[in-house]
């Protein structure tokens, strides 16, 4: 491509066809044009809520820790037992659909089964399952557990199996020759090498968890976020910031705690 | 004087033990919590609840497909923009964020930082639940609510690229005497751009997932369908909308698999 008749040097177009340009920028500012006018903004709505906003923020800027203390003690105690619980039952039932879900351990109908369980597993966002279960099991904590349980499989076993179909095949084949049975090659040639890699993903996943732990109250399966909702509904906007500020810190926290442990698992 | 030989040293070995010991410790606590706030008798029926769900789930309500075509278009455009906008102010966010290219190391880097956090330890739903309070319920609480939890995500990761990114092309523009702007335009630019599509693309997907729930809280789109439905306790349309979710999930992820492809 020659351009130095048109005087100042442009680099070239990462799409090649002029064509395609055009329709992608047509297009998209077509779309976001059709889009917004389906967004119909009620300024009266807006100017009421301008007011709660100064409210909200007024509350956000005065947390107030004390009123409600028990309750988001609480609610925080909660949701650690259920993130604790959960990471913990589902790091241990992840490693058979994990390891089912890998194509290099499994015949393929083994693999099609758990590869589609743990695909379920993940469709469905937490909040989702949480309202199922809430109806199966109850309000409570009980149902956050599961909740998590679920989520956690879904993640922690498709990294699991996509772990274990990148793994050196050698040691795996060095077992099998020496008339190993399954269970020692996963044992000994597998685990080893996908292990380090699944108790990072795992700490990740308790930091998600305590997260998740915070929304899937809002339909009542406990923890702080059963908290957090009580005191939108009673505009208990101090209470609110407080609750938030927490969840921050923690998580801010966990951040830093599971950083370090991560460091030292690798 | 041989001993046979020894994995871990016995220091090692204790503070396996007692790391091993205080996990054991911490699970039995938390499950003993859970336990004790829990009422058994609920969940040991379970399985008669979940037979009685599904038998008001099934056979679903097919005629209310009809009915969901504007809440589901609704969620997309909730995704789609709240994507848009969020990309569109986490990149500066970016930018001020990186070590190597903010303005001011002492004020903007951390503030910068602070934003990318605060938005990212809040999830969309609650940020949903403060806007529908300041905003009213509908499309615009739900754009902002996806919009401001893209922020954190899509302006970490980009400023991440930014900070890997080889400075040799930087300085070797900026020698020919091109301006800050210039050099970063070319030289950084091209660099980061293929991560920010990606990433955007990503956090698309992740958008659609996450507007299909935030109605439940008034902030439009599936979520608010879903909502009324269980309200009403019509189970055989709360089947069809986990359907259409499901579908919608599935196509968002394949798009999305297919794009990050191309632009790899």
């Amino acid at each position: 491509m020659r351009t130095e008749a048109a005087g100042a040097w442009r680099p070239p177009p990462r799409i090649a066809s002029a064509t395609t340009r055009r329709l992608l920028v047509l297009g998209g500012g077509a779309y976001t044009v059709i889009a917004l006018v389906t967004i119909d903004v009620d300024a009266a709505r807006m100017a009421e809520g301008a007011a709660r906003a100064v409210d909200f923020f007024g509350g956000w800027l005065r947390p107030d820790f004390v009123t409600r203390w028990s309750d988001i003690r609480a609610g925080l105690v909660e949701s650690l037992a259920m993130t604790l619980a959960a990471t913990a039952a589902g790091f241990v039932l992840s490693v058979p659909f994990g390891l089912g879900a890998a194509r290099n351990l499994v015949p393929p109908p083994v693999y099609a089964v758990c590869r589609g369980a743990l695909a379920v597993f993940r469709a469905f966002h937490e909040v989702l399952v949480a309202i199922l279960f809430v109806a199966m099991f109850g309000f409570g904590a009980f149902a956050g557990f599961m909740t998590l349980v679920v989520a956690t499989v879904g993640f922690l076993g498709k990294l699991l199996a996509e772990a274990v179909e990148e793994i050196d095949a050698a040691p795996l084949e060095a077992l099998t020759a020496a008339g190993a049975p399954w269970l020692s090659r996963i044992a000994f040639g597998v685990l080893p090498q996908v292990m380090p890699r699944i108790l990072g993903l795992t700490l990740y996943r308790l930091d998600i968890n305590f997260r998740e732990s915070a929304i899937i109250g809002l339909v009542g399966a406990g923890g702080i976020g059963a908290t957090l909702i009580t005191a939108f509904a009673r505009y208990e906007f101090e209470s609110v910031s407080a609750i938030l500020i927490l969840i921050i810190s923690m998580l801010f926290l966990a951040e830093v705690v599971s950083g370090r442990l991560r460091r030292r698992l690798l | 004087m041989t001993s046979a030989w020894e994995w871990h040293t016995p220091a090692e070995r204790r503070n396996r033990w007692l790391g091993t010991l205080g996990v054991a410790a911490g699970l039995g606590w938390a499950w003993s919590h859970i336990s004790a706030r829990t009422t058994w008798g609920f969940v040991l029926d379970a399985g008669v609840q979940l037979q009685d769900m599904g038998l008001r789930m099934f056979p679903p309500d097919a005629s209310y497909l009809a009915a969901l075509f504007q809440p589901l278009v609704d969620t997309l455009h909730i995704a789609t923009l709240g994507t848009v906008l969020g990309v569109s102010i986490a990149i500066p966010v970016a930018f001020l964020a990186a070590d190597t290219t903010t303005p001011s190391r002492r004020v903007l880097r951390p503030l910068a930082l602070l934003v990318l956090v605060t938005s990212r330890s809040v999830n969309s739903l609650i940020w949903a639940l403060i806007l529908v309070v300041l905003v009213g319920p509908g499309l615009l609480a739900g754009v902002l609510a996806i919009a401001l939890r893209s922020v954190g995500f899509v302006g970490k990761l980009v400023y991440e690229a930014i900070e890997e990114a080889p400075p040799l092309p930087v300085m070797a523009i900026e020698t020919t005497g091109a301006g800050r702007a210039h050099a970063l335009a070319f030289g950084l630019l091209p660099h980061v751009l293929p991560t920010m599509a990606g990433v955007s693309v990503y956090r698309w997907e992740i958008n659609i997932r996450e507007a299909t729930i935030l109605g439940i809280v008034g902030a439009g789109g599936l979520g608010m369908a879903l909502q009324a439905s269980i309200d009403a306790l019509a189970w055989s349309r709360v089947s069809v909308i986990l359907g259409v979710i499901l579908a919608t999930v599935v196509v968002a992820e394949t798009v999305s698999a297919r794009v990050r492809k191309g632009l790899a």
